[in-house]
């Protein structure tokens, strides 16, 4: 097309004048503040590192991140699995697909608020008005206090529900991705006499890899940032600590921006392989177009 | 026989653990309406499940809690600022990104293929690395805990998203278009506004209605930049807040937190296809 050699750059000019702004300069700072004391006084070297993986609650931070990205991701991706093959064999795939993908349009607060209802708890003899311990006691059990249940169960309960929100996600991409594969496909083997556990081992499964890694790699992305669920329902208390509330803490609480930046910046080198692995995608298929 | 018996039991075991998953889903939900709906006092005293006992003896329902949280706990406020927010927070990125992916698809300048590639590694950075330098920058500005500056935040924020979608979507339109605009004499900006708005009318919705309910929902960016001042806090921070200050009132709770699920919900009640698409094509987002 006829364009001049300034026109480009009024279409793009405000865009990367932000994106320089908003992203590129601060990250750039970020780093740079994660070898300074508190807020940018004196140099300190590698000390806030030092003390990110000494310190006992950011180690906490560390094991639940691990945590949250291990069963999260396992979890949204086998049930998003699950669904996108099951649902696809009823007449009424698409209501429940709406069941299940509406927690998505909510806000995690909205949803922080909704689970910490579940679990609400209440002593002994008084009415529990929260539904899982409403069941347990039913059964004749003791009233547990969920999220005090340090590490395992408070964690668990936590990133349940992560898994409540995001399964959705995963399964309407999986879903799109499973309607694409032949029929004949399946059909075929079906006729060879293998049986549905085959189809799916031998057909299904590798065909649907490319949108597995896709999914996969979106919710680890996504959950290494963890903040708005475990901030509404514990605070990070008793050992429910994640990187991002640390750092809240760490610059609001202890205004100690050298720390904080340190917690980002390792952040961003955890998220660093999927950059590459983006790039690399997208400029393989450029070379197709 | 046999095989015949086995496949239809198979398939009630299939409909069975289906309906049970789907009721599962929906039941934290459920619970959440029905609970602030109900008198203080019975929230108090049962769960949300006690009303099943009669479900149609309408006197054990109420909206005094709407009416509290709306009015008293400042829903009513935060839902107008949730608005104010997010309306500007929406249009400024996606019309700067329309302009900007615009000419990444179709114009031709050097730093082209850089300026884009990086565009693309800046979806997954962490907003975490941003947050101490723009808040100094902020703070110098003067505009801390005012809706500009997080009008600025989401617009920052929300662009690699909808410039990579947006291009993606712009640079698949038939090239014959650009080709006889050109000749007739259009100029890049009337081709802009002549060709590609009118047929990307699709794309653009999806990507309007990602980034609307993601700066709706956002906590964080407004937790930085705005601060809890009651004037500007919108919904998210707005409950937030309340876990905090009155985390067994329930029945507050749940109207409040309600209040701010209301419009998600008919965003995605009335334009479910627009917003899946939105999430299908926002799956690489950070």
């Amino acid at each position: 097309m006829r364009t001049g050699r300034v026109q480009p750059w009024l279409f793009i000019g405000p865009a990367v004048g932000l994106l320089v702004f908003f992203l590129v300069y601060p990250s750039i700072y970020t780093i740079f503040l994660s070898f300074f004391y508190g807020m940018g006084e004196s140099f300190a070297g590698w000390a806030n590192y030092v003390h990110v993986f000494t310190d006992r609650t950011t180690l906490t931070a560390f094991r639940n991140n691990a945590l949250w990205v291990v069963v999260f991701t396992t979890f949204t991706v086998s049930f998003g699995l699950a669904f996108a093959v099951l649902l696809d064999r009823v007449r009424y795939e698409k209501i429940i697909k709406s069941i299940i993908f509406i927690p998505m349009a909510i806000s995690m607060v909205g949803a922080a608020t909704i689970w910490r209802f579940i679990y609400a708890f209440r002593p002994e003899g008084s009415p529990q008005v929260g539904l899982l311990n409403a069941i347990v006691t039913g059964f004749g059990g003791q009233p547990v206090g969920w999220l005090t249940e340090a590490p395992w169960l408070n964690n668990f309960l936590l990133i349940v529900v992560g898994i409540w929100m995001w399964t959705g996600f995963c399964m309407v991409v999986l879903s799109a991705a499973y309607k694409n594969i032949p029929r004949e496909l399946m059909e075929a083997a079906r006729i060879d006499g293998a049986n549905e556990w085959q189809v799916f081992g031998k057909v299904t499964l590798p065909s649907l890899k490319p949108a597995l890694a896709v999914v996969a790699t979106t919710m680890v992305v996504f959950v290494l940032k963890i903040f708005d669920i475990v901030f509404v329902m514990t605070d990070g208390l008793f050992g429910t600590e994640v990187l991002a509330n640390r750092m809240y803490k760490e610059m609001f609480l202890f205004m100690d921006f050298g720390r904080a930046s340190t917690i980002a910046v390792i952040l961003l080198l955890l998220i660093i392989p999927v950059m590459v692995f983006n790039i690399r995608q997208f400029r393989e298929q450029e070379m197709l177009r | 026989m046999m095989d015949k018996l086995a496949s239809k039991l198979s398939r009630g075991l299939l409909h069975i653990v289906i309906i049970i998953l789907a009721v599962a889903w929906m039941l934290p939900t459920v619970g959440l309406l029905i609970t602030s709906f109900r008198p203080p006092a019975e929230v108090a005293h049962s769960g949300w499940w006690a009303v099943f006992e009669h479900p149609f003896s309408f006197a054990q329902y109420t909206v005094e809690n709407y009416v509290t949280v709306i009015g008293k706990v400042g829903m009513g406020r935060a839902f107008l600022n949730s608005l104010i927010i997010s309306i500007p927070g929406t249009i400024i990125p996606v019309t700067i990104a329309a302009f900007a992916a615009y000419a990444f698809a179709w114009m031709k300048f050097p730093g082209r293929q850089f300026l884009f590639l990086l565009t693309v590694a800046l979806l997954v950075v962490p907003l975490q690395m941003t947050f101490i330098p723009i808040l100094r920058a902020f703070t110098q500005l003067g505009i801390v805990g005012t809706f500009p500056a997080i009008w600025l935040a989401h617009t920052g924020y929300g662009l690699p998203l909808a410039i990579y979608l947006l291009r993606n979507f712009i640079g698949g339109l038939p090239s014959e278009l650009f080709d006889s605009a050109s000749i007739d004499g259009a100029s890049p900006l009337q081709s802009f506004f002549r060709i590609v708005l009118p047929l990307s009318v699709p794309a653009i919705a999806s990507v309007v209605i990602f980034q609307f309910l993601w700066v709706w929902n956002d906590l964080l960016v407004a937790l930085i930049y705005l601060g809890g001042t009651p004037d500007v806090v919108p919904v998210t921070l707005q409950v937030a807040n309340l876990v905090g200050s009155r985390g067994q009132d329930w029945h507050l709770l749940t109207a409040a937190a309600f209040v701010s699920m209301a419009l998600p919900l008919v965003v995605f009640f009335s334009l479910q296809r627009y917003f899946v698409r939105g999430i299908l094509a926002g799956s690489v987002k950070g």
